[in-house]
């Protein structure tokens, strides 16, 4: 399903978070949001999945304003995945995955052998059938985030948002969940702060710098040193993976000037 | 283990996950004669290619079934409670004329009647009212917590999180202080509800800013409400701390008590009970997203900001009926929902209507215990809910593995 942000504009009280911001992801694409700490990212993410409604432009999925839509209608086309603080109370792994359902039931409704079916194949995908059984707070940030991929997919979304899934895990798990959300298929739209990562799995790169969209494309066309030195304050030098041939970067810290030295 | 599992397939580095769906309807019947020879536990960190499917079934159904299990064992024990605590007392009556008091008082003509017309009075115009009294304050209790915990994501929340109850006070210590006639003729009650539903206006009007009330802001509004009533509360208990200045009755109001029920006490809370759990149990799904938090329950199709009105309506309305009739009655609210959890998990499918069980069969007996433990005279229900429930709740606190399930 496709998404294009048009012209979005994301306020917090009288605070402008995000300028005119347009973005599309073409069906069954991974399309990346970079920027760094503070550039508006999850502000833009929140504004897609109906948290942040925009102060202007059109958030549209497959056609629809999505804040025209109501609001089990978005959850059922969009799983998102997003970093949550955690909670003193404790669900089973079965449990939160169970909670992918939510959109698509009745306030009645039990569930069905279909939905056991649905649930059984989301923690299957993300290779945690395992675990149904586990307390959620005793995985690892890894296996949590495994899981909460497997809640989205419980939704059936035609879109996947997720805002800064490698957060906290080590490289392992970062490859694990990126090569995951890779082989789903699904229209994705991602936060990263791993430039390198970001480069290796989006089709597509969007660069936000203050709130505004300063650069858009392949990875290649976005990240150059010149931006990357204008926008992030780090000199780079880029390259090849020396395996999946994926630019890649390597960052040199930027002369800082301290007050009082030369 | 059966041959369906496989073991040692330790998470591959980079590699395409198997994809392998079992979708296909029929395949239910297989599932659910394979699971009950399927071993439950399979080593950590082990991948499943087969097998994860009926494990899951196994799962939901071994939990459904114990849920019912456990739902029917509380309609009996409440029954059992409620006749109990009608039969013990000053006076002691039998289990059967209990049983057929109350049945020749529901279906006139049903049974003859064997029994003298003190204990008729005794079981059906004392007894039988309180008890049903302590039924809807323990579930209203119990459930208002269940969900206001859910709802501000905070484990020590209970009923009177939003300084409801001190509302309650400052109206119900007016009456019993100044007089009735000094706040305009008002009922003990009624002026316990006015002052509840007064103190619930004003802290979401404090609390809420743009159009919305953030939990946190409804918690510390609620507190900040309930410390200036608290004052307020003292100031007349301390004003009135002379003899014959109602003193003794305002702590015995405080402390929480059920001693004043009547039939006619009962219609309105009874109503109250009945809508509120009706409307709430239908919200089981939205609740546990929102236990998981707001961005989930909002990527989870929830309207976050609308839900956490109704919640609030709902349950203030509720714990005020019930406060304006009974007294802050503590602990029930804050400790039934945590001792739900730990036996049936989070799932507010089977919380919510297992927690309303627990804290009617709770009240029940407690009432039960304070008014006989130290027979003639009588210990505020309040007081006995904290004493028991605290050492009780600790020793449950203990016995489970750290991190461990319920």
């Amino acid at each position: 399903m496709r998404l294009e942000i048009d012209r979005v504009a994301v306020a917090i009280g009288a605070k402008r978070i995000v300028h005119e911001a347009s973005l599309t992801v073409e069906p069954g694409s991974i399309v990346g949001l970079i920027g760094p700490n503070g550039s508006g990212k999850s502000t833009l993410l929140r504004a897609v999945y109906r948290l942040l409604r925009p102060a202007a432009g059109y958030v549209r999925l497959g056609g629809d304003d999505v804040w025209q839509l109501s609001a089990r209608e978005s959850a059922r086309r969009t799983g998102v995945v997003v970093q949550e603080t955690p909670s003193d109370f404790e669900f089973t792994v079965a449990e939160v995955v169970a909670m992918g359902r939510t959109p698509h039931k009745g306030m009645l409704a039990g569930d069905t052998a279909a939905d056991g079916q649905i649930l059984a194949a989301a923690l299957r995908r993300v290779n945690m059938g395992a675990f149904v059984e586990r307390q959620f707070n005793t995985l690892s940030g890894g296996e949590k985030q495994r899981v909460l991929v497997a809640r989205a997919l419980a939704q059936e979304p035609k879109f996947l948002v997720l805002d800064e899934p490698t957060n906290h895990l080590d490289i392992h798990y970062q490859l694990e969940i990126l090569e995951l959300v890779k082989s789903l298929g699904i229209t994705t739209l991602i936060t990263l702060h791993d430039l390198n990562l970001a480069a290796a799995y989006c089709a597509r790169l969007y660069m936000l710098s203050a709130g505004r969209i300063v650069a858009a494309g392949a990875p290649e066309e976005v990240l150059t040193p010149a931006r990357l030195r204008e926008v992030f304050l780090v000199d780079a030098v880029t390259g090849r993976h020396p395996v999946t041939g994926a630019l890649q970067l390597a960052f040199v810290a930027t002369p800082h000037r301290h007050d009082g030295e030369a | 283990m059966s041959p369906g599992w496989v073991t040692g397939m330790v998470r591959p580095l980079c590699k395409t996950f198997p994809r392998r769906f079992a979708c296909s309807k029929h395949s239910l019947q297989a599932f659910s004669e394979r699971f009950e020879v399927t071993v439950e536990h399979s080593s950590e960190g082990t991948a499943l290619a087969d097998g994860a499917v009926p494990k899951v079934v196994a799962h939901r159904s071994s939990a459904t079934i114990r849920f019912w299990l456990m739902l029917a064992g509380l309609l009996v024990a409440l029954i059992a409670a409620i006749v109990l605590a009608v039969a013990i007392g000053a006076v002691g009556i039998p289990f059967a004329t209990v049983v057929q008091v109350i049945l020749s008082h529901l279906f006139p003509g049903s049974v003859e009647a064997t029994w003298s017309p003190t204990q008729d009075q005794i079981v059906w115009q004392f007894r039988l009212p309180r008890a049903l009294l302590a039924v809807i304050v323990g579930a209203a209790l119990a459930i208002s917590g269940t969900v206001l915990q859910a709802m501000v994501r905070n484990p020590l929340a209970d009923p009177y999180i939003f300084g409801i109850s001190s509302g309650a006070s400052v109206g119900a210590v007016a009456v019993l202080t100044l007089g009735a006639g000094v706040v305009g003729g008002l009922s003990l009650s009624l002026a316990a509800f006015l002052g509840s539903l007064g103190t619930m206006l004003l802290v979401y009007l404090l609390a809420q800013q743009g159009g919305s009330a953030a939990p946190t802001r409804l918690v510390l509004a609620g507190v900040a409400v309930g410390y200036v009533l608290s004052a307020v509360t003292s100031y007349l208990v301390l004003r009135s701390a002379t003899p014959g200045g109602g003193a003794a009755a305002v702590l015995y109001w405080l402390a929480g008590s059920l001693g004043g029920a009547k039939w006619e006490y009962l219609g309105l809370p009874s109503l109250a009970l009945l809508v509120a759990v009706l409307l709430l149990l239908l919200q089981a799904r939205p609740l546990n997203a929102l236990l998981a938090g707001e961005e989930t329950a909002v990527g989870l199709g929830v309207n976050v900001e609308r839900f956490r009105l109704q919640l609030f309506l709902i349950t203030s309305l509720l714990v005020g009926v019930v406060v304006a009739i009974s007294g802050a009655i503590g602990f029930v609210g804050l400790m039934i929902p945590h001792i739900t959890r730990m036996l049936v998990g989070s799932d507010h499918r089977r919380v919510l209507p297992i927690a309303t069980l627990l804290g009617a069969v709770y009240l029940v007996l407690v009432d039960l215990l304070g008014r006989t433990l130290i027979a003639p005279q009588e210990l505020p229900v309040g007081i006995v809910t904290a004493a028991l429930g605290g050492p009780f709740f600790l020793w449950l606190l203990r016995q489970r593995r750290p991190g461990g399930g319920a």
